[in-house]
């Protein structure tokens, strides 16, 4: 698949791109569930091409403060993975897992950041096994980094990434609910050379 | 009444004073603001990437490259009427958004890189760079006003400075 852009990828194998989607966002769920134990239900996710400047609008804005979750991923695909949540679903999971040890409004304790960088492994990982299963191929995470800040400059690390091949990034947008509805985003940035060998590893024809 | 114009992530934009121009949430990205100071021409350019010559299969969007994005700008600008000779810039951004513990990937020194470019750049069409606010680790967004030259930086948990 030499000069295959990501839009070509995209277009023709859009529906299996959502799958691997869908399934890696409910993994990612239930993972969270567990570690909640409560009940997690999620709507289907949303797969989405999208140009760099609207990415940030659909995430309320550029200035849109965020948490992001960042890491590498090694093994038979090369990439990096990010996992983001709006700032106000952030302190809402932080609060849910320190058992209210945080209180409303306070700022991001040195706690609640590794309680939150815990979740964000436990989400990207159970994301990432799933499409290891799905491909056989063996995938691993490297440890992530956390930063909480503007939508635009976290986007900025993943849209770089896709800048190299193409003007576009592609975007699973996944809503959860426990009490509270949290919108969750997940940014899988595989090298194109790795969208060739998930799609072959799927069985699917790569011209 | 003045306007302030947006420019997006791979874009740039120019504009006459009293208008000014903006780009939210810069990450790794660098902003690079230039004005003429006589005419009150200025623009700001959002660039992503250091250099457009490493890309494989011939990406075309000017504005994404430090190398092609600032050479962009300065022709836009020029056809409204500033003089090269005159121009002077200002940049941010740049920033390292995530610490690896430990690990300098070459994920990390993008930001660097694109500071590196738009200075080898800025100095290889002689347009010197009056301030800049560049590297750490947060995001910024700026506003420009070609009228004074000031360039307005803001950043979450932090006073609005003006460089």
């Amino acid at each position: 698949m030499g000069e295959m852009t990501l839009e070509q990828v995209t277009e023709n194998y859009y529906d299996v791109l959502k799958e691997l989607g869908n399934i890696g966002a409910g993994n990612a769920m239930t993972a969270l569930a567990q570690m909640l134990q409560c009940k997690v239900d999620m709507k289907v996710p949303q797969v989405r091409l999208l140009d760099f400047a609207s990415v940030g609008e659909m995430m309320g804005g550029e200035e849109q403060i965020m948490l992001g979750v960042f890491l590498g991923v090694e093994g038979d695909i090369t990439g990096s993975m990010m996992f983001m949540v709006e700032e106000e679903s952030a302190r809402h999971l932080i609060r849910k897992i320190t058992m209210g040890m945080l209180p409303e409004g306070s700022e991001f304790e040195e706690m609640g950041l590794s309680a939150m960088k815990e979740v964000g492994n436990i989400i990207t990982g159970a994301y990432l096994n799933s499409l290891s299963m799905m491909t056989n191929l063996k995938i691993f995470p490297t440890p992530p980094a956390l930063t909480i800040d503007m939508a635009g400059a976290i986007l900025s690390v993943p849209a770089i990434q896709f800048g190299i091949f193409g003007d576009k990034i592609l975007l699973i947008q996944s809503q959860f609910y426990d009490d509270v509805e949290l919108d969750g985003y997940f940014i899988l940035i595989p090298d194109l050379e790795s969208y060739a060998r998930i799609l072959t590893a799927l069985g699917l024809p790569v011209v | 009444m003045s306007e302030i114009i947006k420019v997006g992530m791979a874009d740039l934009k120019t504009c006459v004073s009293p208008n000014g121009v903006t780009t939210l949430g810069l990450g790794s990205c660098v902003g690079i603001a230039i004005r003429d100071p006589v005419t009150k021409i200025g623009g700001l350019a959002h660039v992503m990437l250091p250099d457009s010559t490493a890309i494989r299969n011939g990406n075309l969007t000017v504005a994404k490259f430090a190398d092609t994005g600032i050479v962009e700008l300065v022709l836009q600008m020029e056809k409204l009427g500033a003089k090269r000779s005159r121009m002077v810039a200002k940049i941010a951004g740049g920033a390292t958004m995530f610490s690896f513990e430990g690990k300098s990937t070459a994920m990390g020194q993008v930001g660097q890189r694109n500071v590196e470019a738009t200075k080898a750049k800025l100095k290889e069409l002689r347009i010197p760079i009056l301030a800049e606010d560049t590297g750490a680790n947060y995001g910024r967004t700026v506003i420009f006003y070609p009228e004074t030259g000031e360039f307005h930086i803001r950043a979450v948990g932090k006073s609005e400075s003006v460089i």
